[in-house]
Order: C-alpha cells, then sequence, then structure tokens
C-alpha cells in the first residue's frame, strides 16, 4: 500500500468499518444455535413495521396532508400507517421486555441495550407529532391537552404542538430521521456484538466462581 | 448475585464459542415484512382509521354562540385561561414549577399571545366598512380599566340571561354595557360568517399554518371540550393517550396517563410538571438499566430466561449427562466418612 493511501481518510475509514463488520458479520448467514424461541421474531417484526410505516407515510406526503381527508385511496393508505404505527410499538415492547430479561446488555453489549431504548422514547413524540399532524379533531384535542406538559417544563415555545406546519416538519422528517439514524446504529451494534448468549444457569455460575465444575470436580 | 459473579456473567456472553445453525437474514426480514403488510391491510379493512371533522370557530358561534360570546368576553377582560396562562404566552403568571425549578419562567415567554388584542380587538379592527364598530373599539381602548371591567363584567352576567335569536343571534337583557355589546355583536357576526377563523391565523402572510391563536380561543370556550366528553376524551377518562372511536390510540402513552389519575398528580396546580418528571426519570431509567444495581439483575433473580433459552439448557443437560457418565463423580465427603 502506497504512503498517500496509508494517509487516505477514506482507506482509514473504510479499514475501520471493515474490521469492525466484515461481510460475513453484516449479513450472517448462521445464526447460534441458542437462537431458537418466538421472541427474536419481535425485533425483526419491529423493523418490517417501521418499514411499511415509512413506505405508507411516503405515499400519504406524496400527495400531501389533506390528501387522505378526501381521497378514499389516502384514508386507506392512512389507516395503513396508523396500523403499522400500533404494530410497530407493539412488537417493540414485547421485544424491549423480552431483552431485558434477557439481560441483553451483557457482553460489551450496553450500547446495543441504549440505542433501543432511545428508539423507543424517540418513537413517543414521532407518534404524537402526527397525532397532532391529522387536521380533524383528535389533533385538536390532542394538541390543546397535551400543550401543558410541554409548556410546564418550558419546552411549549419551542416545539409548539398547535403549529401544524412546526408539527408536520417534525413528523414526516425530523423524527423520522432521529428514529431511522438510532435503529440503523442498533441494528449494526447487533450485528457487531451479536446476539446475547444465554445466561448461565446458577449451578454452573456458582461451581465456575469457586473454580470447580460439578460434573468435573477432582 | 455477588459481584465477581456479575463479571463472569458479563464476560461469558461477550462472545459465543459454541454451535451455529443455517440462519437467511434477507429472507426473514421479507417474510416478517409481507405479515406486517398482511396484518395492517387486514386491520385496515376490518377498522379502517377514524377522522371526525375539526371544529372550526364559525361552526363553534353558529352551534353555541352564547358559549362563544362568553368565552370572547373572557378574553376581552382578562378572566380566560389563556389570559391566566402565563409562559410562553404572556407574563400572567410564572408558569407550573418544582420546588426552585421553574422552567416555564426560565424559558420565558416565546409565543407572545395579548388576547384581548390578538384574540378579539385585532380581528374587529380587522373589519372592513363598519364605522360604527371602530368607534365602539375606540371608546372602549380609551375608557380606564375600571370602566371596562365594569362593562365586560355586566354583559358576562347578562349572558347568563341571553336568549339566541333567529340567525344566531345573541340577545341580552338592557343594561350599561358600554361598546361591549356591538364589539361582541359584530364579534358573533364576523365569527359565524367565518372570518374569525381565518383572521386568528398568526403569520401576517398568505400562507399560514400555525393555529395556535385559534385553538387556545376554541380551548377557552366549551366546543372541543364537550366533543371530547361525549367522545370520553377528557385527562380524567384516560384521554390522553385516546383517540376518537373504539381506536387503540396512543396506549404507549399509558404510563404518563396514569400519573394524571391519582394524586399529588391529579390535584395539584404542578401536576404537569410533576408527571414530566417522573417520566423524565423513569425514562432515563429505561435507557441505564444495565446500570442500575437491583434492576440489571431482576432477570437472573426472575428466570423467565430459562423458558426463553428452554432448548438451549436442555441440549446442555443431555450433553452434560453424557459427560457424567463419562467422567463420573466422586462420591461427597461427607458420605465416605459416614
Amino acid at each position: 500500500m502506497s504512503a498517500s493511501a496509508e494517509r487516505s481518510w477514506t482507506v482509514r475509514l473504510r479499514r475501520r468499518a471493515v474490521a469492525a463488520l466484515p461481510p460475513e458479520k453484516l449479513l450472517p448467514d448462521g445464526q447460534p444455535t441458542y437462537v431458537a424461541s418466538w421472541i427474536y421474531v419481535f425485533g425483526v417484526l419491529s423493523l418490517a413495521s417501521l418499514a411499511s410505516i415509512i413506505l405508507s407515510g411516503t405515499i400519504l406526503a406524496l400527495k400531501g396532508p389533506t390528501w387522505w381527508h378526501v381521497s378514499s385511496i389516502g384514508h386507506f393508505f392512512n389507516s395503513i400507517h396508523l396500523w403499522s404505527v400500533e404494530l410497530f410499538f407493539f412488537f417493540m415492547v414485547i421485544h424491549l421486555w423480552g431483552k431485558y430479561w434477557m439481560a441483553a446488555w451483557r457482553g460489551g453489549r450496553k450500547r446495543v441495550w441504549i440505542t433501543g431504548a432511545v428508539t423507543f422514547l424517540v418513537a413517543v413524540p414521532c407518534a404524537l407529532t402526527g397525532y397532532v399532524s391529522q387536521q380533524n379533531f383528535d389533533a385538536q384535542w390532542i394538541s390543546t391537552q397535551a400543550k401543558d406538559a410541554f409548556n410546564a417544563v418550558g419546552l411549549g415555545g419551542f416545539f409548539n404542538l398547535m403549529n401544524f406546519g412546526q408539527m408536520y416538519s417534525y413528523h414526516i422528517l425530523l423524527l423520522p430521521l432521529a428514529v431511522v439514524g438510532l435503529v440503523i446504529a442498533h441494528v449494526l451494534l447487533v450485528r457487531k456484538h451479536g446476539v446475547v448468549p444465554p445466561l448461565e444457569l446458577e449451578q454452573k455460575l456458582e461451581a465456575a466462581s469457586r473454580g470447580t465444575d460439578p460434573h468435573r470436580s477432582s | 448475585m455477588s459481584r465477581a459473579q456479575r463479571i463472569r456473567d458479563d464476560e461469558a456472553a461477550r462472545t459465543w464459542t459454541g454451535g451455529y445453525r443455517p440462519y437467511d437474514l434477507v429472507k426473514e426480514a421479507s417474510i416478517a415484512f409481507g405479515v406486517v403488510l398482511a396484518l395492517a391491510v387486514g386491520l385496515t379493512i376490518l377498522f379502517s382509521s377514524p377522522d371526525e371533522r375539526s371544529s372550526t370557530i364559525k361552526s363553534w358561534s353558529r352551534t353555541a354562540p352564547v358559549d362563544f360570546v362568553t368565552t370572547a368576553v373572557s378574553e376581552l377582560d382578562g378572566s380566560s385561561g389563556l389570559a391566566g396562562y402565563g409562559p410562553p404566552y404572556n407574563h400572567a403568571s410564572e408558569g407550573q414549577h418544582i420546588a426552585f425549578i421553574h422552567l416555564a419562567k426560565w424559558f420565558g415567554v416565546n409565543i407572545a399571545i395579548d388576547a384581548a388584542r390578538d384574540l378579539v380587538l385585532a380581528p374587529l379592527r380587522s373589519i372592513y366598512g363598519q364605522p360604527a364598530l371602530q368607534t365602539a373599539i375606540t371608546r372602549y381602548q380609551a375608557a380606564s380599566a375600571k370602566q371596562q371591567a365594569a362593562w365586560t363584567t355586566a354583559y358576562t352576567d347578562a349572558l347568563n340571561k341571553a336568549t339566541v335569536g333567529a340567525g344566531g343571534s345573541v340577545s341580552v337583557p338592557a343594561g350599561d354595557y358600554g361598546p361591549v355589546s356591538t364589539m361582541m355583536a359584530s364579534l358573533l357576526s364576523f365569527a359565524q360568517s367565518g372570518g374569525l377563523d381565518g383572521a386568528l391565523l398568526t403569520n401576517k402572510q398568505f400562507y399560514a399554518t400555525d393555529y395556535t391563536k385559534a385553538l387556545l380561543f376554541m380551548a377557552d370556550g366549551g366546543v372541543l371540550t364537550n366533543r371530547a366528553q361525549a367522545e370520553d376524551l377528557l385527562g380524567g377518562q384516560w384521554g390522553m393517550m385516546n383517540e376518537t372511536g373504539s381506536y387503540p390510540g396512543q396506549v404507549w402513552l399509558w404510563l404518563y396517563t396514569f400519573w394524571y389519575q391519582i394524586k399529588p398528580f391529579s390535584t395539584s396546580a404542578n401536576g404537569d410538571i410533576l408527571v414530566m418528571a417522573v417520566m423524565a426519570a423513569l425514562s432515563l431509567g429505561l435507557v441505564l438499566v444495565p446500570f442500575l444495581p437491583g434492576v440489571r439483575s431482576l432477570p437472573r433473580r426472575i428466570p423467565i430466561y430459562r423458558l426463553i433459552w428452554r432448548e438451549h439448557y436442555r441440549s446442555l443437560e443431555s450433553v452434560d449427562a453424557v459427560s457424567a457418565a463419562e467422567h463420573p463423580m466422586p462420591p461427597p465427603a461427607a458420605h465416605l466418612s459416614g
């Protein structure tokens, strides 16, 4: 490798990326044998729901915010969008609980947990801005009720739920960007560290901490 | 669990050295997307989605003209919820606080709204070709605060005996209301024609997307609350997480809504900031679960993991059984001595 290539930022970035996530880790064709439970399905179902949200939301965005009020096709895609959001939260909550009971932050995976938890927390205002951007009675009621919480902590002047233009921008661009960015980071971290292995059984753990093995003691 | 055991637990999970089985990531993701899409389409066909028409000031002033005028007078005389709200709309109060933490006051007034000027006087001033109305407004503004209060108080009292005439006009018993009755009659007529909806759009330009003033005005009246009550959407009805119709709404806000149902949050004047503080602490706790003693150890103590990885443990047991048969353990010392 030439000296100029050694100094290249691009080469250095590529090396670091490939070292952290070689192709076989990024897109693996094998899974540890312990990954054999229905609970593992909810992570990918959350991702699939997010894809469905983005797809239906993109179709709604193509026609503008009032389309779904005046078109049955628009209403259909709005309904797809709504139910995808409901499914996204449903799957994500089960996924979070599942990962909690697996203590999935073990083995250097704390950042995996943190990005997942933050994704959930950012998804909440992402959905809220959608509810207040609906341009119907729900939007009127939710915005006038929820404003008090934001005003009480001093955020209402900067994040005004009754400003449709601002909320629409947050809903279709800023917060989805944050959610998608966090999800990408979360998935890449999972691919880097792998799926957390099972907790060792108590007896093995205790035996190991004593330096013995229940079946191999001398 | 001891610290040493936890560290060992952590280290043991760093790298998996056991077996692997074939797995098609792309296929699984594609199937999952198909399943979710099918579910979403199925739910759409079965339940659609709610879309209750929004309320307008025009519809409110036509269907409940007395409530509209009562609200308008409260905006004019400074007795409305908005007029006394405080930050971020005005300096009428300091806003909510916890102990010495006054976040609302510290962040200040960023969406300045003078209820009397912005919701009543300015829209009335914008009505073209009514010299008598402009004279009435000038008279009202030139009067002393005490005189203004006397007029608005008398008019508000009279509204309790108001009658609604043909065409939605409001009539009150004769009294000394000064220019207020003229102003309110004009404002009502302006609202019923739809003019006030447009006049309250905040921006002074052709294109506008900020409905803050119109929504705050409507929120001070009964138009939104009455509809919300009929739909079980009030705060005491867990309404914050619900939406119109029989739809799940924002069920993920259940914990946030829960606090509003119990004391001290439900009765405190600082209920909103208290709830936000509790939720901020809980949210931080969720993010920091891996670092929280006790919380991070719970999965080990409540062995749901045995259920999740039951096949893995079963396979280990069979391996251990074979291993034990090949390398039998010596009997415990206690048995030998006995």
